[in-house]
């Protein structure tokens, strides 16, 4: 039986245990993992998974269940504990599917799979990994030690079908390759990292330069100090700003909304960034992290601008909260096999700006370059800001000697409103990403 | 649907027979039944399996079994809106040669699967020449019985959890007008899982594990705010119907009205005073992930070879101990099998001992200390923690306040992290006082405190009577990895904490 086979199945097994309607969504997965430490092989790790999740609407009343066992007995198990959990909630009168006009009819080849990651010997990629580690290893003698390096893979395949008669599927492959070095100075040690990721092997940088990039990262985080606590600019490395989108994107999910947990509610149409800041979601993307051809619900997608000039424009919305907002779901249903569907981006970046990342360090007497953030800081309820940076402090324009042990604090609502800069080296590495970014002033806590 | 209802809830110890080590007690078989007859295997096919991981030049082999089913039942805006089940399954196949581990898993379980995870977990030992097989010291601990129960808490009807997410809606709402939206969340585990080792140690183990969390978004005059409280722990649902529920409820319903006056924070270096309980992060952060095992063996934590230096002030002592019952962060053995104790992390500031998993305790050559764990059968085990608190002080909580002429008061966290390497860490307060004047004064805005693990506890001046342990919500995140912890602290002093506020 075919994935989607069993999808259809699962969803028509609902409907014969009492459900008004229902959807079902199967995925399988195989992965390889390899990694070596100093050099030497240090692991190597299988994986096979299948699932089977189905949500079903009993009246308007809705429930999911999910399971590993596809057997026979073990879907013919989920359809009924599925419907008997859905006679224990409320009657929601919002619940149910997407509406039949938004959903995907047809969609183009997205090219998110590559046949090369299906057959992949171990004995390569631990070649790869042995390759980048050595790269940092040898890039300098301060470069004394590592957390090794790891190459991971995976494979696979989402099927969806609902009660709507909507039934599809698609393949999808990843591929990264990560270095960890350690370096040490005067007793003391740091570590930092570096990466490549992409749908196609191919589409993978060499280990070679993921691991001298990995070297150059750490090593220059030695001799870090503290900074004085101050307000000042502070400038985000692509990697670092991505993380603002993540609390972005959060902001404006669906579910964040209705529930009047996010300080853009009812910010739709308004100015919420400065105007240098356009932001896009974009799912068609070829070959790219976070696209696909539908959302969990089988909605349609396209490419939208959610913060345009400053002004926000869309929200990101599964078909519920768009019910709940009086609003038409955007086709961002995100939905784990056993998980209630809730409202993610898909690519979802930064459109790049006119500055190269120099020029916009150069632009700072006295500020803070950040290179990595830490911890849980983040009140997306008010847009409270506080996190631990790790970064180089600017002097007159340059990257003058790394510091840590600081916090930036700030509020997201200022934040976006305060960025001054937006940087030309965008790079859609991950699904969330960022050129460099210049916000005009945040507070600096340190010594 | 198949349940492990009727098993031996208990720790199973039982006897492979042929190639292997004995280990007997008979009132076991439960929990290796269960999985027996669950996916048609026998033992003398596992006991195949086995041998064939350890072909060529395997120091250990391990198979890991687990079935877990979760219920959850969550409630918004006065209705219950959503209700999931989920079971999973699955096996993983584990070899180790020296610092190597090999592993395969899969959720499908058969034998043919087996044999084939068994050739690829063992393709690590192929490739080392041959040395001498190393095996960790034994460990002499007592196994234990910390979360047997009549029935398994997955089992109370939907019913009785529906009428408490109610009674919690209306409990929080009456605090205050305020209050103008409860999330409450109820998340129960059922996980049953075996482990067998070339050892010859075969051992069950059923785990479970009720959770309850709420959120209240108060709103007044304009401005919105958020309160989060919870716990939970291995024990029986009823356990948490007993008025406990309750005062979660109408703890985060008090954290959200007390947010909504909330001032900003300062910024900068000062004294710090942590509340009771859960600001116990402090030393999962500061210290605890600085002295897993693997960080030290590969030496990369920031506490390596410091073992017998002095890492804290003489007022502090902590341990990481997995034997509390019932406690959220406790097991009866860990995810190899090792039955759990409590280990002396620190002792009056001197650092005593390393957090162990089987692969590390043998190339350090030190003793398993049960704390090798995993998420899932999907999963290699790591050294994590189990429970990590302080030992009371001596000190009245209040006079602790009142040394403190100007500072913070931080009695509730969101969450923290730790770069182990350079041992920086931070965690986020989300409820939080200025202190004027020995008297703590207005609240201010959720913000993160950053510190150094190696230093922060030297500057510990003050250690309160007051011990507590969590209530039970604490998730710890490692390599992709989470598992439930549980962590305690009395209300402590610390002179020179940097303060993340807005204030400079």
């Amino acid at each position: 039986m075919t994935l989607e086979d069993m999808a259809r199945e699962l969803v028509a097994a609902a409907l014969g245990a009492g459900a008004r309607d229902a959807d079902a969504v199967v995925a399988e997965s195989d992965g390889l993992g390899v990694g070596v430490r100093l050099r030497e092989v240090e692991k190597v790790k299988r994986a096979r998974q299948r699932r089977a999740g189905l949500r079903v609407f009993v009246g308007d009343s809705t429930a999911i269940a999910s399971t590993a066992d596809l057997t026979a007995e073990g879907l013919d198990t989920l359809a009924r504990d599925a419907c008997t959990l859905a006679r224990s909630t409320a009657p929601d009168p919002h619940a149910g599917l997407p509406e039949a006009a938004d959903l995907a009819r047809d969609w183009p080849d997205l090219d998110l799979h590559d046949p090369a990651l299906e057959a992949l010997d171990p004995a390569q990629p631990l070649e790869w990994t042995r390759e980048a580690e050595a790269a940092a290893l040898d890039a300098a003698p301060e470069i004394t030690n590592s957390e090794g390096s790891e190459f991971s893979s995976s494979v696979g395949q989402v099927t969806y079908a609902s009660s709507l008669g909507f039934a599809g599927g698609y393949r999808g492959s990843h591929a990264s390759l990560a270095v960890v070095p350690v370096a040490t100075r005067d007793g003391a040690m740091q570590r930092d990292a570096w990466f490549t990721a992409h749908r196609k092997l191919a589409g993978l940088e060499s280990p070679v330069s993921v691991g001298a990039e990995a070297a150059r990262r750490t090593l220059r985080r030695l001799g870090a100090r503290r900074a004085p606590t101050r307000d000042c600019p502070v400038v985000f490395d692509p990697e670092s700003a991505a993380t603002l989108l993540r609390h972005l994107a959060g902001a404006v999910a669906g579910p964040a909304l209705y529930r009047r947990m996010s300080f853009l509610l009812g910010r739709l149409g308004e100015q919420v960034a400065a105007s240098a800041v356009t932001v896009v979601d974009d799912p068609l993307l070829p070959a790219a992290p976070g696209s696909r051809p539908f959302d969990g619900e089988g909605v349609a997608q396209r490419r939208r601008t959610v913060v345009e000039r400053g002004v926000l424009t869309t929200y990101l919305l599964d078909s519920y909260s768009a019910r709940r907002l009086g609003l038409r779901p955007t086709g961002h249903a995100s939905r784990g096999v056993g998980d209630v569907p809730s409202a993610g981006p898909t690519n979802f970046f930064v459109e790049p700006g006119p500055h190269a990342p120099e020029a916009i360090v150069a632009s700072v007497r006295e500020g803070l370059y950040v290179t990595e953030l830490i911890g849980f800081g983040v009140n997306l309820v008010t847009g409270d800001y506080s996190r631990g940076a790790v970064g180089l402090w600017i002097e007159n324009g340059e990257l003058a000697y790394p510091v840590e042990e600081i916090t930036i604090a700030g509020n997201l609502n200022d934040m976006l409103r305060d960025i001054e800069m937006v940087g030309n080296d965008l790079r859609l590495r991950t699904s969330l990403a960022s050129p460099t970014l210049k916000i005009a002033r945040m507070t600096v806590a340190g010594t | 649907m198949r349940r492990p209802t009727g098993q031996q809830r208990r720790l199973a110890v039982w006897r492979l027979r042929r190639a292997f080590a004995t280990l007997v007690t008979m009132e076991v078989a439960g929990v290796e039944r269960f999985f027996c007859e669950r996916f048609g295997l026998t033992n003398a096919g596992l006991e195949r399996v086995l041998g064939s991981a350890l072909e060529r030049h395997a120091d250990y082999a391990d198979l890991y079994f687990e079935f877990r089913v979760i219920q959850t039942a969550s409630l918004e805006e006065g209705v219950v809106k959503h209700a999931t089940r989920t079971l999973d399954q699955g096996v993983g196949v584990r070899v180790l040669a020296g610092a190597r581990s090999g592993y395969a898993y899969s959720d499908e379980v058969s034998l043919e699967r087996l044999e084939i995870a068994a050739g690829t977990a063992r393709l690590i030992a192929e490739e080392r020449g041959g040395t001498e097989a190393l095996t960790a010291p034994a460990t002499g601990r007592p196994r234990h019985d910390l979360y047997r129960l009549a029935r398994p808490p997955v089992d109370t009807p939907l019913a009785e959890q529906t009428a408490l997410l109610l009674r919690l809606d209306a409990v929080a709402r009456a605090v205050d007008p305020a209050i103008s939206n409860v999330l409450v969340g109820i998340g129960i585990e059922h996980r049953v899982v075996l482990m067998m080792t070339s050892g010859g140690v075969v051992v069950g183990d059923v785990r479970p594990l009720v959770r309850l969390n709420v959120t209240c978004i108060a709103e007044r005059d304009g401005v919105r705010q958020q309160g989060t409280y919870g716990g939970g722990g291995r024990f029986a649902f009823g356990t948490l119907t007993d008025g406990r529920a309750e005062r979660f409820a109408r703890e985060a319903a008090r954290q959200a009205l007390v947010n909504l006056d909330a001032v900003d924070a300062p910024a900068g270096p000062m004294t710090v005073v942590l509340g009771p309980g859960w600001p116990g992060i402090l030393l999962h952060e500061a210290i605890g992930h600085g002295l897993e095992g693997d960080f030290n063996r590969k030496r990369v934590s920031a506490f390596t070879d410091r073992i017998g230096t002095r890492v804290a002030s003489e007022l502090c002592t902590v341990v990481d101990d997995g034997t509390l019952p019932g406690r959220r962060g406790s097991l009866n053995v860990d995810d190899e099998g090792t039955p759990t104790g409590r280990t002396v992390l620190i002792e009056r500031g001197i650092l005593r001992g390393y957090l162990q998993d089987r692969l590390n305790a043998t190339l350090m050559g030190m003793p398993l200390t049960g704390n090798g764990r995993r998420e899932s059968f999907a999963h290699l085990p790591m050294p994590r923690m189990t429970n990590t608190f302080m030992l009371a002080g001596e000190e009245a909580p209040e006079d602790i306040i009142r040394s403190v002429d100007r500072g913070l008061y931080a009695v509730s966290f969101g969450g923290g992290q730790v770069d182990i390497t350079n041992g920086r860490f931070v965690f986020s307060a989300s409820e939080a006082y200025l202190i004027e004047g020995g008297k703590v004064g207005a609240p201010v805005k959720g913000a993160t405190l950053i510190g150094n693990g190696p230093d922060v506890l030297t500057r510990i001046t003050r250690v309160g009577s007051d011990l507590q342990l969590d209530e039970g919500i604490g998730t710890c995140g490692k390599d992709g990895q989470s598992v439930p912890v549980g962590v305690g602290l009395p209300t402590v002093r610390i002179d020179g904490l940097t303060v993340g506020g807005t204030q400079a």
